[in-house]
């Protein structure tokens, strides 16, 4: 029978209410007394020098209030990295300044050059356009491997070269690793590249600026994930305004997927110019901006290696990836490629021995950082890829040759320094072919024979690691943040319950989900319990909401807190029931001392710690509100196996997602249904990388998919109902709710089951001679290989 | 400037337009109704459906100042008369039809339409019918299912929550 409440019920989101209704609060539905609104004008160039930005004409148009450029900014900091990697040689990455609005160079069609600000926002679209630039051209480099030849143009003019680092991971091992690759029986090899993305959030970012020249504070109304990372980078290494002066708020947000957690340069803008002005400053970004501007993600393209023995077991794997960082670091981008994707490069496997190279590289496109995933699904992608291709030249089934090489002991210590704690590998693929009956393939292959289709299925497997963490771990990689979570559990004297959590709910349903366990942990109704968050005035410190680390961060921080209410309220109740507190149990919102009938409700003990008449003042103080912070000892490793079958039109390489299934291992889930929303998610997301979407440059720099009649968004006719199930469930052994997240999986597991279900549709076609086509699998590019 | 008036959600408004305001602008902005969004700037999006004299269009498709006297119904005005959510709002809250909400009403104002002219769209129906409506948090699968279950056709036998 499920739950109808608390922990592992489907309760219904509450945060549906506003938004169905058209009451929700997004950034740009903030209007502020007097504001002013700014247009940036923005690089048409990939790469160029700035000689000159004539805004005469333009500060004599109607309603502008002032122009800023570069100049306005020389005595400002510029956008911090927030993670410093060190490479193979010990040195530390190239890190190139990042100036909030371009100084002397542009490097990106995007890079912002002047802005407007103006009374209104086509004023100040029109006076932009009356700015005068003299901009001599630059070559641009694209391509990463021409970008790292001697003679490319430099990206930045002061660094040594267009190479960020050349990570090594874990570089003692690489002598054995190419030993191992000598001695081994068979290598399998692939060559492939992990295309570019744009996160589209559908909301565009928002940010408005305002400043009380009274008390000399600044509130930030933006569109993030995190809004405490923003005020820490923003305040302490962009403007030098200190945490107590600066207030943050990210309101009602409308999907992130990792593109709202760094930090951007019109955060900063709007932020500075209204105190400047004295007026509030605010920018919403058009679509079309949107794509020049937000980070982008993945864009990898990598050379991997499997050795095996005679027995096909995996002896030994050996990468070489060049990751694009486009033309600036963004937040946490130099991160993605390293600490995020080669400490995941064993995959579900007990490969002894891993080598990963990455090269980091500066071109004159948009910065690329986190998105959906971030540096997992590339390593998912291109691991399960590799694990295919070698099971169809071993004539192995490629299930088997999987489930022959699973991890099977927990804890298990990888040889890319991660330390899985729990898992079944076994028991995910076991019930992914159970909901996918395989055995039926072959009936449905023929029933698309006789239509004149290709039916192909593809499975794999995939892990993931969320919450990273512990922070002094992150710390010694080059994180320069903690990873740990914050909350606050505030119980006011009627007894009902205000949980302000460092975590940020831009569509994951933390306003319900984390009322869940709060709920269950005291026993009073989910209705009773409120989650405040996105507002640094009114929450405690809190690194925000990324990697899936919601519910196994911060919804620790919150028991943690939570268990110190209940400690305190058991010492209340103990004096108002004349009882040891060691003796009293808390139970569906009533206290009891152990064995008796002794009792005390919720609300009677909230109302004593208020109104302390009867009340052991001498030990206890009134009142009853607690803090945690959270700080994991281990990331947590949710895992889990996927299924896709195709259909491929053989006239004109068209694929059609048939039926896709996941299995996923989540540990504990707090409420099924939000879980599953949160698969069918990625698993869009992960087709939608497979299938569709690309972010395309020319050679010079331009932008070719920079609208949404040129980058294909995944809609509702090309997905299929997913089955989704989390049934499988090894708790994670070190946080206290035993969760993992989920936030992620689904666009982590699905892209290779989607490639690997096309290249089988092929050679189960006869076209043995595909070995592989580069994501997106558009229907050009799949007739391309058909023809051979 | 030009000043236009319309019924929106039964009620008569007025202001002041330019010739380039388009319906959505003149929504949020003009008439500080912010339910419905802008999410793109080529029309593709579908954040800012809204009816206008009975017909869904895309409101940033159509200029204020050509719907002087037109009558407009936004997502502000589909609940039901005593501010319950009507039945297709509660299907979508019942099935998960929504994460972050920002294509919400978008998607809200599409399922009316079609279920006006289609009371009992098969999932091919809704899935192409809603060609006009982005959503990147749900994968669609909930919203499909939400449109149908509002239509009044049993759903239990799609997978999952």
């Amino acid at each position: 029978m499920p739950k109808d409440h608390g922990i592992g019920a489907s309760s219904k989101r509450r945060e549906d209410v506003r938004f169905l209704t058209g009451r929700g609060r997004y950034t740009d539905d903030i209007n502020l007394h007097g504001q002013t609104y700014v247009h940036f004008l923005r690089s048409d160039v990939a790469h160029g020098r700035l000689h000159k930005v004539d805004t005469s004409a333009a500060e004599a148009m109607p309603g502008v209030v002032r122009i800023f450029t570069g100049k306005d900014f020389e005595g400002v900091g510029g956008l911090p990295c927030g993670w410093q990697v060190t490479d193979r040689h010990g040195n530390p990455m190239q890190e190139p300044a990042h100036p909030v609005l371009a100084q002397g160079k542009v490097r990106h069609v995007g890079d912002p050059i002047a802005a407007v600000v103006a009374e209104t926002a086509a004023q100040a679209r029109n006076a932009a356009e009356a700015i005068v630039l003299d901009i001599e051209e630059l070559p641009a480099v694209v391509d990463m491997k021409k970008a790292l030849s001697a003679d490319a143009p430099k990206v930045h003019d002061d660094l040594t070269s267009n190479l960020c680092y050349d990570w090594g991971f874990v570089e003692e091992n690489k002598g054995a690793v190419d030993e191992a690759f000598a001695r081994a029986a068979h290598v399998t090899t692939l060559e492939l590249v992990n295309n570019r993305l744009s996160p589209n959030a559908m909301e565009p970012r928002v940010a408005v600026g305002d400043y009380n020249a009274g008390t000399d504070d600044s509130t930030l109304y933006t569109t993030s994930q995190n809004p405490h990372v923003i005020r820490l980078l923003m305040g302490a290494f962009v403007l030098g305004i200190p945490e107590h002066k600066l207030r943050v708020v990210a309101p009602d947000v409308g999907g992130g997927f990792g593109s709202k957690i760094f930090h951007y340069a019109e955060e900063a803008f709007c932020t500075f110019a209204a105190k400047q002005i004295r007026r509030p400053v605010k920018w919403t970004c058009s679509r079309s901006e949107a794509f020049i501007t937000d980070a982008h993600g993945r864009d990898h393209v990598t050379k991997i290696e499997l050795a095996l023995d005679a027995e096909n077991n995996f002896t030994a794997l050996r990468t070489e990836t060049y990751a694009n960082m486009g033309a600036y670091l963004s937040t946490f981008a130099p991160s993605v490629p390293t600490w995020l994707h080669g400490t995941l490069m064993a995959g579900n496997y007990k490969t002894p021995l891993i080598y990963v190279n990455v090269k980091a590289v500066f071109t004159n496109t948009v910065p690329v950082d986190a998105y959906r995933g971030a540096g997992r699904p590339e390593a998912t992608y291109q691991l399960e890829r590799l694990v295919d291709k070698a099971a169809r030249e071993l004539g192995v089934d490629p299930v088997d040759l999987r489930r022959q090489n699973f991890v099977t002991q927990f804890p298990y210590a990888t040889p890319v320094a991660v330390e899985y704690d729990t898992g079944d590998y076994h028991a995910t693929m076991d019930k992914l072919l159970e909901m996918i009956d395989r055995d039926g393939f072959e009936a449905r292959a023929a029933k698309s024979k006789a239509d004149g289709k290709l039916r192909g299925l593809g499975i794999n497997c995939y892990i993931e690691a969320c919450g990273i963490a512990p922070s002094a771990l992150v710390g010694q990689l080059g994180a320069r943040a903690g990873l740990y979570e914050s909350a606050t559990v505030r119980v006011n004297a009627t007894g009902g319950i205000v949980v302000m959590t460092g975590s940020h709910s831009h569509g994951q349903g933390h306003e319900t989900s984390f009322a869940q366990v709060v709920a269950d942990m005291i026993g009073v109704p989910e209705a009773q319990v409120e989650i405040v968050h996105g507002d640094t005035a009114n929450t405690p410190m809190g690194m925000g909401t990324y990697g899936s680390r919601s519910i196994a961060v911060g919804g620790s921080a919150m028991v943690r807190a939570t268990e110190k209410i209940i400690n305190k309220a058991k010492k209340i109740a103990a004096h108002l029931l004349e009882a040891s507190d060691s003796d009293i149990e808390l139970k569906d919102g009533q206290f009891t001392v152990a064995g008796t009938d002794k009792s005390v409700a919720w609300g009677d003990v909230t109302l004593a710690a208020y109104v302390p008449h009867n009340y052991p003042l001498t030990e206890l103080e009134p009142g009853l509100e607690e803090t945690a912070f959270y700080d994991p000892n281990n990331f947590t490793y949710p895992a889990g196996a996927y299924a896709c079958e195709v259909e491929i039109d053989p006239d004109t390489g068209k694929v059609r997602i048939c039926s896709f299934a996941a299995a996923d291992d989540f540990g504990n889930v707090i409420n099924p249904m939000i879980v599953s929303g949160q698969v069918h998610g990625g698993l869009a997301q992960g087709i939608g990388q497979a299938l569709l979407e690309n972010v395309s440059y020319d050679e010079n720099g331009q932008l070719l998919s920079a609208s949404y009649m040129d980058y294909a968004m995944p809609r509702a006719d090309d997905v299929p109902f997913y089955q989704v199930d989390h049934s499988c469930v090894t708790p994670c052994t070190h946080n206290p709710l035993g969760v993992k997240g989920c936030g992620e999986a689904g666009a982590i597991g699905s892209p290779p089951a989607v490639v690997n279900a096309v290249i089988d549709a092929l050679h189960r076609g006869g076209m043995t001679h595909v070995a592989h086509i580069d994501m997106p699998l558009t229907p050009a590019r799949v007739w391309s290989a058909m023809q051979g | 400037m030009t000043q236009v008036t319309m019924t929106v959600n039964g009620k008569a408004v007025s202001g002041t337009v330019e010739g380039r305001t388009l319906l959505a602008e003149f929504l949020r902005e003009g008439l500080r109704m912010t339910g419905t969004h802008i999410g793109c700037d080529t029309s593709q999006c579908g954040a800012c459906v809204v009816h206008v004299n009975g017909n869904a269009i895309k409101s940033c498709t159509a200029l204020a100042l050509d719907l002087d006297g037109a009558s407009v119904v936004t997502i502000e005005g589909m609940a039901n008369p005593d501010g319950s959510l009507s039945v297709i709002q509660q299907a979508f809250q019942d099935h998960h039809g929504l994460q972050c909400g920002f294509c919400t009403p978008g998607m809200v104002m599409s399922a009316a339409a079609l279920l006006k002219e289609n009371p009992k769209p098969t999932e091919a129906e809704v899935r192409a019918y809603l060609e006009g409506n982005i959503c990147r948090c749900t994968g669609y699968h909930n919203i499909v299912k939400a449109i149908m279950a509002a239509s009044g056709q049993d759903v239990s036998a799609i997978a999952a929550e």
